[in-house]
């Protein structure tokens, strides 16, 4: 990703109540203007009332100030969040099966040490491997895995958290 | 005690106080009305759901209350979809009850069944679909807190057949009476903040040419008489827009009447010359700011509204006041008062004079009737006007009579005008009045209507015969789809594609009288005071006046597309004069 790319990506963290449909509406506004969700990732909170939805989307910022207020009337929502990059942690977890003779097994075993990856399945020809850690480093995994020959791969679109307060 | 979905909606909404229902029944929501058979609530019996959802927007409208429509599933459901997206642009507080297919077959293709949340999501402030029978009497609680509170707006609720069937064991349960809301996501910020009040009196107070910006708000937070002792207090001048006529007096000193792409001039171009927006409960309508990057370019912006997506989406407010406007305008006046006692406003007379100077100069105009020619519509709006009770309510199609009846139509009381400002719709009269007949049967009801609009929505006139609610019509017919042509005659060199209709044909004497109506054809200027005399004693049935107008009146003033307000274009016979 460079510079310029970057300015156009947003992540956004939106508590809403957990019930049927919440997720079509918050997707639908985005929908509507055209703008593409990159990821999105859903899951209850702490509290089973509700569900986090981190969304990473693809759209300048004037419209995206919009975007954002109309989510803030949708009444299911209950909060939402911007969360720049500079000041949360974020994760992403992806899991990929990746071509490779018994032979070859040693390189991608040295890629799964460096970058402190998993292997979660081994075949004859194919191996299974995750790696969870910060989008770009799933992103140079995923590069680096390319060449071998990808069958199958999941990111899981990142989450993220406000970084913590160290004064 | 136990009770069943069927009995519990009905009690749901006598409790929300609801004393007319607009609909039409069918096999998904039949369960639903065999208890209205018992209740004490009006039913109206449209002709077309559409019908139902406009009635219950006239309703609204014209009473402040929330209308109500209830439909079947399918087809009924996806007729109510231009109403309810009327009603979300115009904030209209509308609760709409749709029959669904039993909870079982729902997702089967099963028949009417349709996806009815999933259609109306846009078109709606918030939607239900109810999955449980016990949650009938809170969804039905909450929807009209959503519809009726904040910026108001539709609310739709979808009801399985399954638990509003009391043969059914799923739709019984112990009956209760809901308490409050669990809607955490929602809590309409009503109170402004003093300190957004006091910025906003500070920046009035330094202003030279200040004008009051004010919009449909007024009118859903029922703050005509505090915008009127601001104006006074202030002695600024106001514009009502289309969707607020009636919510400041035209016949007040300091009304300038409405802006915008017909708006009149002094209107018009005193909001570009102005240095000071006071924008209350208005939204910068692309109809009312012609070009934005060149709307009012020295106007500092005070910006008021219940909906903070509103500030800044359009034009940038300098000063944002969030809050129910009324409170907004009533702390205004406060603020004000303490700041005057501390020094006066500055000297405007420089600015009214010129102000003025453009009411003189450019009013409303146009040329009197020729031998040949058919009627002004103007001079239709004029004599129904002026022979009509001073708080008659009129309910308007879209189109050049929308227009001409908003110019000409002196309204000197709030809730007197009704029509469609965000979507824009056809048809939207004829079912509008009927809604606003049904609320304020004591008033005399005019739709304002083109031949075009009629067309689409004259078969509710069966409903107001057979509902006893006699309104009155005036189709100001020209033969044509008139708005369209116009703009093929000024933008397109004449070619004008598809906009002829027939004058003749529906007869619509015949048509009026074959729906119950009385039914008058108006062709002479002699003839247009009788009929429309006659027609405002008529008390026992709807009439409808085909007035022949002239086809080929344009609507002026007029500000082109993509042109900005500085570019106003008066009637060509002033333009003439105008170096
Ligand atoms: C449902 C719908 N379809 C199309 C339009 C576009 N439109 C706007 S005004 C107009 C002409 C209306 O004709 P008529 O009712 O005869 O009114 P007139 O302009 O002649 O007064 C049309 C077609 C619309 N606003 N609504
Ligand atoms: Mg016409």
């Amino acid at each position: 990703m460079n510079a310029a790319h970057n300015d156009r990506y947003h992540t956004l963290v939106v508590r809403v109540e957990n019930k049927p449909g919440v997720l079509a509406r918050v997707a639908g506004l985005f929908a509507r203007r055209g703008f593409n969700i990159e990821s999105l990732a859903v899951a209850p909170t702490d509290n089973d009332n509700f569900s986090r939805i981190t969304i990473v989307v693809d759209v300048e910022s004037a419209p995206l100030e919009q975007v954002v207020k109309q989510l803030d009337k949708l009444i299911n929502v209950v909060e939402i969040r911007e969360l720049s990059p500079a000041d949360s942690v974020e994760r992403e977890l992806m899991i990929a099966t990746v071509e490779v003779e018994a032979a070859e097994r040693g390189q991608i075993m040295d890629l799964v040490r460096i970058f402190e990856a998993r292997v979660l399945n081994v075949g004859t020809s194919a191996m299974m491997v995750s790696l969870s850690g910060s989008p770009t480093r799933v992103s140079d995994f995923e590069q680096l895995l390319r060449p071998f020959g990808i069958i199958d791969l999941q990111r899981t679109g990142k989450v993220a958290l406000l970084s913590l307060d160290r004064t | 005690m136990q009770t069943n979905g069927g009995k519990a909606l009905m009690k749901s909404l006598e409790a929300e106080g609801v004393e007319v229902i607009f609909g039409l029944p069918g096999g998904a929501i039949l369960p639903v009305y065999d208890p209205l058979i018992d209740s004490p609530m009006r039913h109206v019996l449209v002709r077309h759901e559409q019908g139902a959802g406009h009635m219950a927007e006239g309703y609204a409208h014209a009473t402040g209350r929330p209308g109500v429509a209830m439909v079947t599933s399918g087809p009924a459901a996806t007729n109510m979809v231009t109403p309810l997206a009327d009603a979300m642009l115009d904030s209209v507080p509308l609760v709409c009850i749709t029959g669904q297919v039993a909870s079982g077959s729902i997702g089967t293709d099963a028949f009417q069944e349709c996806d009815t949340t999933g259609i109306t999501m846009a078109v709606t402030k918030h939607n239900f679909l109810v999955t449980d029978a016990a949650d009938i009497p809170q969804v039905i609680h909450d929807a009209f807190h959503i519809a009726t509170t904040g910026r108001p707006g539709p609310v739709l609720v979808d009801l399985p057949k399954d638990i509003v069937d009391p043969n059914n064991p799923k739709s019984h349960f112990e009956d209760y009476d809901p308490t409050g809301h669990d809607l955490p996501g929602y809590n309409p910020k009503v109170e402004p903040d003093l300190e957004d009040i006091r910025a906003a009196a500070a920046l009035i107070m330094e202003s030279k040419r200040p004008v009051i910006y004010s919009g449909g708000g007024i009118l859903k937070a029922r703050a005509a008489d505090a915008l009127r002792e601001l104006a006074e207090l202030l002695d600024v001048h106001v514009v009502t827009t289309l969707m607020n006529r009636g919510g400041f007096p035209d016949d007040h000193p300091l009304c300038l009447g409405m802006p915008g792409m017909h708006g009149n001039y002094t209107a018009v171009t005193a909001l570009q010359e102005s240095d000071l927006l006071i924008t209350l409960g208005a939204r910068f309508d692309d109809r009312v700011t012609g070009r934005v990057d060149g709307f009012a370019p020295g106007a500092k912006v005070i910006h008021a509204d219940i909906d903070p997506a509103e500030f800044h989406k359009v034009r940038f407010a300098d000063v944002a006041i969030q809050g129910d406007v009324r409170l907004t305008i009533e702390g205004l006046i406060r603020a004000i008062r303490e700041l005057c006692g501390t020094g006066a406003q500055p000297d405007r007379s420089a600015w009214k004079s010129t102000v003025s100077g453009w009411q003189e100069r450019f009013p409303l105009f146009y040329e009197p009737w020729q031998e040949g020619q058919g009627l002004k519509p103007q001079y239709v709006l004029e004599q129904l006007r002026d022979r009509s009770p001073d708080d008659t309510i009129v309910a308007s199609g879209v189109g050049q009579h929308q227009m001409w009846a908003s110019q000409y139509w002196k309204f000197n009381h709030p809730y007197t005008w009704i029509n469609s400002g965000g979507l824009g719709t056809m048809g939207f009269a004829v079912p509008a009045a009927i809604g606003a007949k049904a609320g304020m049967p004591d008033r005399t009801v005019w739709a304002v209507d083109g031949d075009g609009c009629f067309q689409m929505t004259n078969q509710e006139l069966v409903t107001a015969r057979n509902e006893n609610l006699p309104i009155k019509v005036a189709v100001l017919n020209n033969g044509y789809l008139g708005m369209v042509r116009q703009w093929q005659e000024l933008f397109y060199d004449e070619r004008y594609s598809e906009v002829h209709l027939q004058p003749d044909l529906p007869d619509y004497k015949m048509l009026a009288e074959a729906m119950g109506c009385v039914g008058i054809r108006v062709e002479a200027p002699e003839e247009v005071q009788p009929a429309i005399d006659r027609a405002n004693e008529i008390d026992d049935r709807p009439v409808v006046i085909d007035f022949r107008t002239e086809a080929s009146e344009n609507v002026y003033p007029m500000v082109p597309a993509g042109k900005t307000n500085s570019d106003v274009i008066v009637h060509p016979t002033q333009e003439a004069t105008r170096k």
